[in-house]
């Protein structure tokens, strides 16, 4: 019987390591391809195991680091002001239709919870946006549209405050003399940490990751975040060097020498090693926060 | 905490009840306004996002002139479906848009609770956890990055695939981003890989909330592991599998953007093959310029959406009250 669930165990543990590795595999050919020198790659593509290794991407990369740096600097910006930001309106919307007592309680909940059911589409959206509110290429492009609050997250922190803060502690609270909005931030907000640092981790990542608006309101590279710059790069390798201020001839001297194949993986890793490194500190909530999206 | 609850709630409704009749109008309002002025930052975030773009539909029912703006523009009834519709693109679209959501709902979800009932019998905790934190990372990783490792592996010059693992199979190269067969199967892979971690977390959830007892039982009647499993662990996680696939279903009409638009580098000759309804809306507006055409698409696929998510709900609602979204 022991012996029997042992090899069980190795039977399931070999399956999920099969499947881990799956996982975890492209990164490493990634990861492998940007440290190859061109001949290799040239020679036996991108690998894991590369006859000779070169850092000569990254030393190009390198040769452009205030363009990259300028645009990590535009991804952590839009990070850190716009999680702030979506956490405080969102939470500011979601406490007054938790309150039982409010007047017009479920018109207000009827049009957060519309938006999750009908949306006007990328072209409305976009044309509003452009024409009303004149957001291209500005900052507000990168932080706005569609990513700021949504209705989930709303009823989501919603349902919290109404099934987790006792409402006699509110009663209590305003019986004591305390305002409306310092109960809200001085016992509301503290007792609501744990949906606050979910629903802050999603929005961070979804800020983080977002290549949509860049590519889609943004032309000047003065806005290019990380991801815009590669998804610039996908297309068009020489993207850095043809939009740097290089006098003509030595940028194109210097578009012949770039080794464009290993580029392309390094800046992908440029782009991914933040991440990498920051998830297992992390990895905890945001597992956490996957299954309290699903149960609403 | 939870009788604590249930003994307060009650009490602190009728004092509140009473207090609200002794207030008068506007006493009361004056009593709500510093609830309605936190509201204000997330109406109006509505109002922008949601609302407007919502009026602004109306576009697809006009010859749309920027000099006139957007409400100024002349009406042209509705021209712009009948363009649409009486081209091929509408047909090629919305069966890619169906075709591929209803394969990714039915293999990530076979993927998902397989791996979850595997996961679910891993006694070493910590390589559970290493487990499921590893099978979550491709989802968050950005679409821009999958397109990157998509492109490591199937680059037609450098790719894993022409370079290593055809001519150890002894076979030609194949030049991926122009020959659309293979896309299905490429688009199919890579959404597996990179969301069947996530709905996985989502059934182990539900597996673990078990009771135990089911399994300690059967075992003692001599049931297999996979005896359990067929007739404990799946029939006991169907409501939630219902649940989820018909909440997917609800959503089919909308697609994955940046699978289909990264993953296949934007390639013209993978056009008929990948092109779905959000990245021909997207395309129609960005890079051809035809508003009235993706306009209508968008309409298009806003009501149709509409639709499914409510008829999904409903069949929802009939399952099982509690799961629904309304």
């Amino acid at each position: 019987m022991t012996i029997e669930n042992k090899s069980f165990q190795w039977i399931i543990n070999i399956i999920m390591m099969a499947i881990a590795i799956a996982c975890l595999i492209p990164f490493s050919l990634l990861i492998m391809s940007s440290i190859s020198s061109e001949a290799s790659i040239i020679q036996n593509g991108y690998t894991f195991f590369p006859e000779e290794f070169s850092m000569k991407a990254y030393g190009y990369l390198w040769t452009h680091w205030s363009e990259l740096g300028r645009a990590y600097g535009i991804t952590v910006f839009i990070t850190v002001v716009g999680t702030a930001a979506s956490l405080a309106i969102t939470s500011m919307l979601a406490y007054p239709i938790s309150r039982s007592d409010l007047p017009l309680k479920n018109l207000f909940a009827f049009l957060v919870f519309f938006t999750l059911l009908f949306n006007g589409g990328l072209v409305p959206t976009y044309l509003i946006y452009t024409q009303v509110f004149h957001l291209k290429n500005t900052i507000w492009a990168l932080l706005i549209p569609g990513l700021l609050m949504n209705g989930f997250n709303v009823l989501l922190v919603r349902t919290f405050f109404m099934t987790s803060i006792p409402p006699a502690l509110i009663e209590a609270a305003s019986i004591d003399g305390a305002g409306e909005i310092k109960i809200f931030y001085r016992i509301v907000l503290p007792l609501s940490l744990p949906i606050m640092a979910t629903i802050g981790l999603f929005a961070a990542i979804l800020y983080w990751n977002d290549w949509f608006n860049g590519l889609t309101y943004v032309t000047d590279s003065k806005y290019f975040s990380i991801q815009t710059i590669l998804n610039k790069m996908m297309t068009d390798i020489q993207f850095l060097t043809s939009n740097s201020n290089i006098a003509g001839s030595s940028a194109t001297s210097e578009i012949a020498e770039i080794p464009s194949t290993s580029v392309r993986m390094a800046i992908a890793v440029i782009g991914v090693l933040p991440i990498l490194i920051a998830y297992p500190f992390f990895q905890k909530y945001f597992i956490k926060g996957i299954t309290i999206g699903a149960v609403k | 905490m939870m009788s604590h609850l249930a003994q307060t709630a009650p009490l602190a409704k009728t004092s509140q009840e009473t207090n609200i009749k002794k207030k008068q109008g506007l006493k009361k309002l004056k009593r709500y306004l510093p609830l309605f002025l936190l509201m204000i930052p997330g109406l109006v975030y509505l109002i922008i996002n949601n609302y407007l773009p919502l009026f602004g539909m109306v576009i697809a029912f006009k010859d749309i002139n920027y000099s006139k703006g957007i409400f100024g523009s002349d009406w042209i009834g509705l021209k712009n479906f009948e363009f649409l519709f009486r081209s091929s693109d509408a047909f090629i679209i919305t069966r890619n848009t169906l075709l591929y959501n209803g394969a990714f709902i039915i293999i990530n979800t076979v993927i998902a609770v397989a791996i979850a009932i595997i996961l679910n019998d891993i006694k070493n905790k910590f390589l559970s956890r290493f487990y499921q934190s590893v099978i979550v990372l491709p989802y968050l990783i950005s679409m821009v990055v999958v397109g990157y490792l998509a492109f490591s592996v199937f680059s037609i010059d450098s790719g894993l695939m022409n370079k290593t693992i055809l001519p150890m199979l002894g076979m030609k190269d194949i030049s991926w981003y122009t020959e659309p067969q293979y896309w299905p199967y490429i688009l199919t892979i890579v959404h597996a890989w990179n969301g069947a971690g996530f709905l996985c977390v989502i059934y182990l959830a539900s597996i673990i909330s078990i009771d135990p007892e089911y399994y300690e039982a059967a075992t003692l009647d001599g049931a297999s592991k996979w005896q359990q499993v067929r007739a404990i662990t799946i029939p006991l996680i169907t409501p939630v599998i219902t649940m989820m696939t018909l909440l997917a279903i609800g959503r089919i009409f909308y697609s994955d953007f940046g699978l289909f638009y990264q993953v296949p580098m934007n390639s013209g000759a993978l056009a008929d093959t990948t092109n779905v309804i959000d990245t021909y809306v997207f395309r129609g507006l960005m890079v051809l310029g035809d508003i009235g055409m993706s306009s209508a698409a968008g309409v298009y696929q806003s009501i149709v959406g509409f639709v499914l998510v409510i008829v999904s709900n409903y069949i929802v609602r009939k399952v099982n009250r509690e799961n629904a979204l309304f």
